[in-house]
């Protein structure tokens, strides 16, 4: 075992930066009222959400009423969609969405099929990307909504928002971004982008697990998800989660006063890391688009070989990432996202997702670049897809 | 999904990696499709498996019952080796999680393509059909993998 850890799947999660835990701590245990309540530490606690609502609100260009406060990413994915659906069922039942969402829209999208709606799963071109032509082309009388991610969570591909959004706007219709991995990573200002619904989570630019937002643009219409009490107007019942909310808003503030810093840092790691793999392994294939790609993702695959294979091999040198494997998701396919971009299974099996962080530094790509084309070799001598190949171009790659 | 020291050992350390270019039985199952492809080389003399060797396309577990599956068989007769169930070779790693448990069927059934294998070589077996391993599809492994999550 390596007693080093390099960490490299910011995308699945990050640590809570020491600022915002010290943001967080007092609302736990000295100003643990609830926030509904008339006596002072319940007022304090009141206080301190609206507080945060300015700053989320303030940052992405919306206004504070506008930003509600959820348990997670998923379940402000899962409001925007059920609720807008639900909302507008009389107007029509055609959703628009794209094949490479996250499986937390995706999934609420086939559920919302099974009651009934009518879903257009838009295909991607070979960089994970949608034209806003192809949205414009999918929209009927009857379509009701469209969510398109931001930011792909697997190969980082970003997405024409922006137009997208114009298109919606022109046409009427509620227009709902997934924007979890791209919050922190992006300057978002939604009324720029005539984004009508965002959801974001804190765990994903170092603030706690277990706290998201919804931005709704005020006049969208939505049905509750949370039945219940007043809290946030009384369209998110639930006693707040008064340390994650602050924690959110501490985090995302961060985020936004670095974020030009950071996105540099990490797209020297990117870069560099992308063009050391393809000068130093043959037979890879970068996932994603160059460019369009979020500053700390690099998503290849190595053929001949298996994703969770080379994970375990990583984790072993210390080095924890993440795949698209099958073997890794614990389903019999390999990731959805690499088949849309049309990989062949057993490229789209052998795909490993580096994303790098505030934390990451010139000395772990070093680092990495010293263990991973060793690893990729050592598997390919052990794989008979490899030797089949070599037995083939005898003076090809050794 | 944990995986046993065991199943760790054989992973990081394999034992058998390989090919036997003058082998007597060669057998190679599974699918890139799904993620996995065992090919295992044996080396007969008198029915006894002197030699064995292996090449692994796919996870951990797949390794792992691969390099074990070699041990089991090494210096066993055939009909010995033909008797070794997927369940044994899970058990000699100390278990596999539920969902990797047809990692260890492919890992019996590879052992079943090589003796074939050599068993058609030697005239022993009709040549025309094919077995029953090598013509195995995604779906039916999957089955095997479903049946252990219930």
């Amino acid at each position: 075992m390596s007693t080093r850890t390099i960490y490299l799947d910011h995308a699945a999660t990050t640590y809570v930066k020491k600022e915002v835990l010290e943001a967080m701590l007092p609302w736990f245990t000295e100003n643990y009222g609830n926030p509904s309540t008339v006596y002072s530490i319940g007022r304090a606690s009141k206080k301190a959400i609206e507080e945060a609502r300015e700053t989320v609100a303030r940052i992405i260009g919306a206004e504070p009423r506008e930003i509600f406060f959820t348990g997670s990413g998923t379940e402000a994915d899962n409001w925007a969609i059920k609720g807008a659906a639900y909302a507008n069922m009389k107007k029509g039942k055609h959703i628009i969405t794209t094949s490479i969402e996250h499986h937390a829209v995706l999934h609420t999208c086939q559920y919302l099929e099974s009651e009934g709606f009518e879903v257009t799963y838009l295909p991607v071109d070979e960089y994970g990307l949608v034209t806003p032509e192809q949205v414009e082309a999918a929209i009927r009388p009857d379509t009701i909504l469209i969510s398109i991610m931001f930011a792909n969570n697997e190969i980082g591909t970003i997405q024409p928002i922006a137009e997208i959004g114009k298109i919606a706007r022109a046409k009427g219709i509620c227009f709902h971004t997934d924007a979890v991995q791209a919050m922190g990573n992006i300057r978002i200002n939604v009324s720029d982008l005539n984004v009508d619904m965002l959801s974001m989570s804190a765990h994903k630019f170092y603030g706690p697990k277990g706290v998201g937002a919804l931005y709704i643009r005020k006049g969208v219409k939505l049905t509750s998800f949370m039945h219940g009490g007043a809290q946030e107007r009384g369209r998110r019942a639930s006693t707040e989660n008064v340390p994650g909310i602050v924690g959110l808003a501490k985090a995302l503030e961060l985020a936004d006063k670095n974020m030009d810093e950071y996105n540099r840092k990490l797209i020297a790691l990117r870069d560099r890391t992308i063009e050391e793999i393809e000068k130093k392994i043959p037979f890879v294939r970068l996932n994603g688009h160059r460019e369009k790609r979020l500053p700390g993702n690099v998503n290849f695959s190595f053929e001949f070989i298996e994703g969770e294979s080379l994970l375990l091999m990583l984790d072993m040198k210390g080095i924890a990432a993440s795949s698209g494997s099958a073997c890794t998701s614990g389903s019999l396919d390999p990731s959805h996202v690499l088949l849309a971009i049309g990989l062949p299974h057993e490229i789209a099996h052998g795909s490993l997702r580096l994303t790098f962080g505030e934390e990451n530094t010139d000395e772990d790509v070093d680092y990495l670049m010293e263990v991973l084309p060793e690893i990729v070799q050592r598997l390919r001598e052990m794989s008979p897809l490899y030797e089949e190949i070599r037995n083939k171009n005898s003076d090809g790659h050794k | 999904m944990m995986y046993s020291e065991k199943v760790m050992d054989h992973f990081m350390n394999p034992r058998n990696v390989g090919e036997i270019a003058d082998a007597d039985g060669v057998g190679q199952v599974g699918n890139p499709k799904c993620g996995d492809i065992m090919k295992m080389y044996l080396k007969i003399e008198n029915d006894v498996i002197t030699d064995v060797k292996f090449k692994t396309f796919g996870c951990g577990a797949a390794v792992a019952t691969s390099s074990m599956a070699t041990e089991l068989v090494k210096g066993k007769t055939i009909d010995e080796a033909l008797k070794i169930t997927n369940k044994a070779v899970a058990e000699a790693l100390d278990g596999l999680p539920p969902v990797k448990m047809h990692c260890s069927v492919l890992a019996e059934e590879a052992i079943r393509a090589a003796i074939d294998d050599y068993k058609r070589r030697k005239g022993l077996i009709d040549d025309s059909g094919t077995c029953d391993a090598c013509s195995k599809r995604c779906e039916d492994i999957h089955h095997h993998m479903n049946d252990e999550d219930e």
